[in-house]
């Protein structure tokens, strides 16, 4: 029970393990320790910054969706109004065109009705001479009663 | 057993006393007695247990892996990383010591104290077998390596507190804490009071720190051998022998439940107190 020299050697050679421990043993585990742990903060700091980059682009996607759906409210929107517009043309175009094809007409009719009231005053002066010639019972010289018979064509 | 079963009662008694005088005797060389001695039975244990955990930590420390962990680096890291834990808590600086000396206290004084694990005639029948005439294996249950190391921690506390508080400072604190005095006069006065209480306290450390670790092993111990006494002069023919041998199965698994206890008790206090007495001599007063 009583201490002999033994306890110089017992100090000597716990000092050398931890000497031996503190030099060749605590640095290595304690390095692999920490680069572990920085490792997993990384990774873990990654996985964040990609959930957070998901989240962006979901974001963006949302937007980018909500873009072209305004968009493509806005081609329909121009359509009708383009669709529209030519209609209206056409109608315009339509309208113009009747209005054009009936003043051709009105102006055939015109001419036909000028045409027929001439003829028929021409027809009207013939048989107005004939009834006169048979009244008088000669022949008017057409050439002497032009104007009178001019006249009577005129207030026919 | 070591004795010869044919003894009388009487002698069976003084076989007893043997027995255990036998089991608390070191094999010592070159001489029985006195202090120019060595116990070579703790020196042996002493050595084959530091190389064994020098080889098992240094080895695994400088084959560590990063990535993937084996399952003992794992656990090795698991007590690095508690150690390392604790010793942040106490010491609030850096230190590249005290981290590496807790874990070789604990590491050390863990597998030393193990030994008191097998069972207590199993190697000393073998060394009587091979011709030694004692054999005491576990190294704290001597004192020897218990004062030894806390000497050495001892020495350490002062080289720390050197280093942190420069010389000026530390041979200052030595006369004027925990007393502290305004006038130079109550200076002058003060100064042996806190020096003794200096030295007291100082001295103090070593002493309880090895005597702890030593008396609780020596007390787990010399139960051990007290609970193999039980069935040390056993006859088959006895009835006491199958009485005592059963109280002797229950008794020994209860105190060796009891002593996993304590080995690492032990073994934690004497780290806990290292690191708290080299915290202490960092911190200025």
């Amino acid at each position: 029970m009583i201490p002999n020299i033994t306890f110089v050697i017992q100090g000597v050679a716990f000092f050398a393990v931890v000497w031996l421990v503190m030099k060749f043993g605590w640095p290595h585990i304690m390095a692999a320790i920490e680069e572990r742990q920085q490792k997993i903060a990384e990774g873990l700091a990654a996985a964040d910054r990609a959930k957070a980059e998901l989240k962006d682009a979901d974001a963006r996607v949302a937007d980018e969706i909500k873009k072209a759906r305004v968009q493509a409210a806005e081609i329909v929107d121009k359509a009708h109004q383009q669709a529209n517009q030519i209609v209206d043309k056409a109608k315009a175009d339509a309208l113009l065109e009747a209005a054009r094809v009936k003043a051709t007409a009105q102006t055939e009719i015109d001419g036909m009705v000028g045409k027929a009231r001439e003829t028929l005053r021409g027809q009207v002066a013939a048989l107005a001479m004939q009834g006169a010639q048979k009244i008088i019972g000669r022949e008017i010289n057409a050439d002497t009663h032009k104007a009178l018979l001019d006249q009577l064509v005129a207030e026919i | 057993m070591l004795q010869t079963q044919a003894a009388e009662h009487e002698s069976a008694s003084g076989g007893m006393t043997e027995y255990i005088v036998h089991h608390l005797h070191h094999l010592r060389w070159p001489r029985e007695d006195g202090f120019w001695t060595l116990n070579i039975d703790t020196l042996f244990f002493t050595f084959v247990l530091s190389a064994l955990f020098c080889l098992l930590f240094i080895g695994i420390a400088r084959r560590a892996r990063v990535a993937n962990p084996g399952k003992l680096q794992s656990f090795i890291e698991m007590v690095v990383v508690f150690v390392d834990g604790l010793v942040k808590e106490t010491f609030h600086g850096t230190s590249k010591l005290i981290a590496p000396l807790a874990i070789t206290i604990f590491g050390l004084v863990f597998f030393y104290n193990f030994l008191d694990m097998l069972p207590v005639d199993m190697l000393p029948s073998a060394g009587h077998a091979a011709g030694l005439k004692y054999l005491r294996i576990v190294p704290t249950a001597d004192l020897n390596t218990t004062l030894g190391m806390a000497l050495c921690v001892f020495f350490l506390i002062h080289y720390f507190g050197l280093k942190h508080k420069g010389p000026k400072l530390f041979f200052a604190e030595m006369v004027t804490a925990p007393f502290h005095a305004h006038g130079m006069a109550m200076k002058i006065a003060l100064a042996p009071v806190n020096l003794l209480l200096r030295i007291i306290e100082e001295a103090v450390r070593p002493v309880s720190l090895s005597l702890r670790l030593f008396g609780n092993m020596y007390a787990g111990e010399l139960i051990f051998i007290l609970i193999a006494v039980m069935t040390l002069d056993a006859a088959l023919s006895h009835v006491s022998t199958y009485l005592l041998g059963f109280g002797q199965f229950i008794a020994g698994f209860i105190w060796t439940a009891f002593h996993i206890l304590i080995i690492v008790l032990q073994a934690f206090i004497f780290m806990m107190l290292s690191v708290v007495y080299l915290s202490m001599a960092a911190e200025k007063h």
